[in-house]
């Protein structure tokens, strides 16, 4: 019966052919420091997931954000472990995506053909820093605030447009309320969806170009 | 090895992996359902016994108000409700004592006692009720609502419940 469903199914879905596509590839000799990408990646839906539900009980406002969290925290059942999963994921995932640029760069893997890859991955490192630095002001506790107004102040420095940067980021002159409904907004829609996109050209040129081998050295 | 009833390697592996992936489902699974339910099957307390003070301070046959503060917490925001008590003593003894709550029972509006009149009044839609609590005019269904009370070394208390 189950195979008839899935026979059913995959002669109008191509079920087989994507899986074929997809985990059938061939692969030249790797170790482990491939699996970075595929880390990634499972860190980022665990991420995607806690994070849709610490938005049910977190409020982006000055006079709720730190009570919300605390009744996170401390008023539902494993709440501790939603906010712990997605605070320690997003070390980890900082960590294991530079790692895997590091594993790139020294193994020669973005060369032709697969410059754009490359790029691709480039700026999903420095969209997830993005996430990482929208996250941390959003518990709106001391650290959280400091942390945010000396980020904020160093973006300021950048020469002639400093100013202007400043008061985009913040939303005014001020760390304000303003300040923290925009690094929600871009914390949960705009870097999110950036990175979803991204990581699907990224996907589609792994899986169309295939990952190279170690380098090797070179035979005299 | 072709008619053996061995299990397979690659039966094995996927039973393994099935096994593995319904143990870590459960574990993530069960405490994200029980993050969504737990305010929904969370029970706040919202029955207390209030002291209302010493039975001794209130005076005979004259029905006076206790009004006091109920603070409720849902997740991250606190509301104070105030509420009202109308203790009447229609004798010297301890048991003599009954406490109406000053709600009235037709739209919650707040009743007062009028000693001139001897009735309860309520401004909204002129209802009226009687030193016992029931209804003499206007639109009130019900009689007022009558707290529980108890008295224990000369303090009076109600039993304060959320209608």
């Amino acid at each position: 019966m189950a195979t008839k469903v899935f026979t059913w199914l995959d002669e109008r879905l191509g079920l087989s052919s994507i899986y074929n596509l997809v985990f059938d590839r061939k692969v030249p000799k790797v170790n482990w420091w491939f699996t970075l990408g595929s880390a990634s990646l499972f860190l980022f839906v665990m991420q995607g997931i806690t994070g849709m539900f610490l938005a049910v009980y977190y409020v982006p406002d000055p006079q709720k954000a730190y009570a919300s969290i605390q009744f996170i925290m401390d008023g539902v059942t494993f709440g501790w472990l939603i906010r712990g999963i997605h605070h320690w994921g997003a070390t980890l995932m900082v960590i294991f995506v530079f790692v895997h640029m590091l594993r790139t760069f020294f193994m020669g893997a973005y060369k032709f053909p697969r410059e754009i890859t490359w790029v691709t991955g480039v700026i999903l490192l420095l969209a997830t820093l993005g996430m990482g630095f929208t996250g941390y002001l959003l518990p709106w506790n001391q650290r959280a605030y400091w942390a945010t107004t000396v980020g904020t102040a160093i973006a300021g420095t950048v020469p002639v447009l400093g100013d202007f940067i400043l008061r985009v980021l913040r939303g005014g002159t001020d760390l304000s309320a303003v300040t923290l409904a925009r690094f929600f907004a871009v914390h949960i829609w705009f870097l999110p969806i950036i990175i979803i996109s991204l990581i699907g050209v990224h996907f589609y040129l792994v899986i169309r170009l295939g990952i190279s081998s170690q380098p090797k050295k070179d035979e005299e | 090895m072709a008619d053996s009833h061995e299990v397979e390697r690659r039966d094995f592996v996927n039973i393994v992996l099935v096994g593995l992936g319904s143990l870590m489902g459960l574990i993530i699974g069960i405490p994200a359902i029980a993050y969504l339910l737990s305010p929904a099957v969370k029970v706040q307390v919202e029955e207390a016994w209030i002291p209302l003070g010493p039975l001794d301070s209130y005076p005979i046959d004259t029905p006076t108000l206790f009004p006091y503060t109920r603070t409720k917490v849902n997740g991250w925001e606190k509301t104070v409700n105030s509420f009202g008590a109308y203790v009447w003593r229609y004798g010297e003894g301890e048991s003599e004592v009954s406490v109406y709550s000053n709600m009235c029972t037709h739209l919650s509006c707040r009743v007062t006692w009028q000693e001139d009149r001897t009735i309860y009044f309520c401004p909204c839609h002129d209802g009226r009720f009687n030193k016992e609590g029931e209804v003499v005019a206007g639109p009130p269904p019900e009689p007022l609502y009558e707290f529980e009370t108890k008295v224990e070394e000369g303090i009076l208390s109600v039993m304060h419940m959320e209608v």
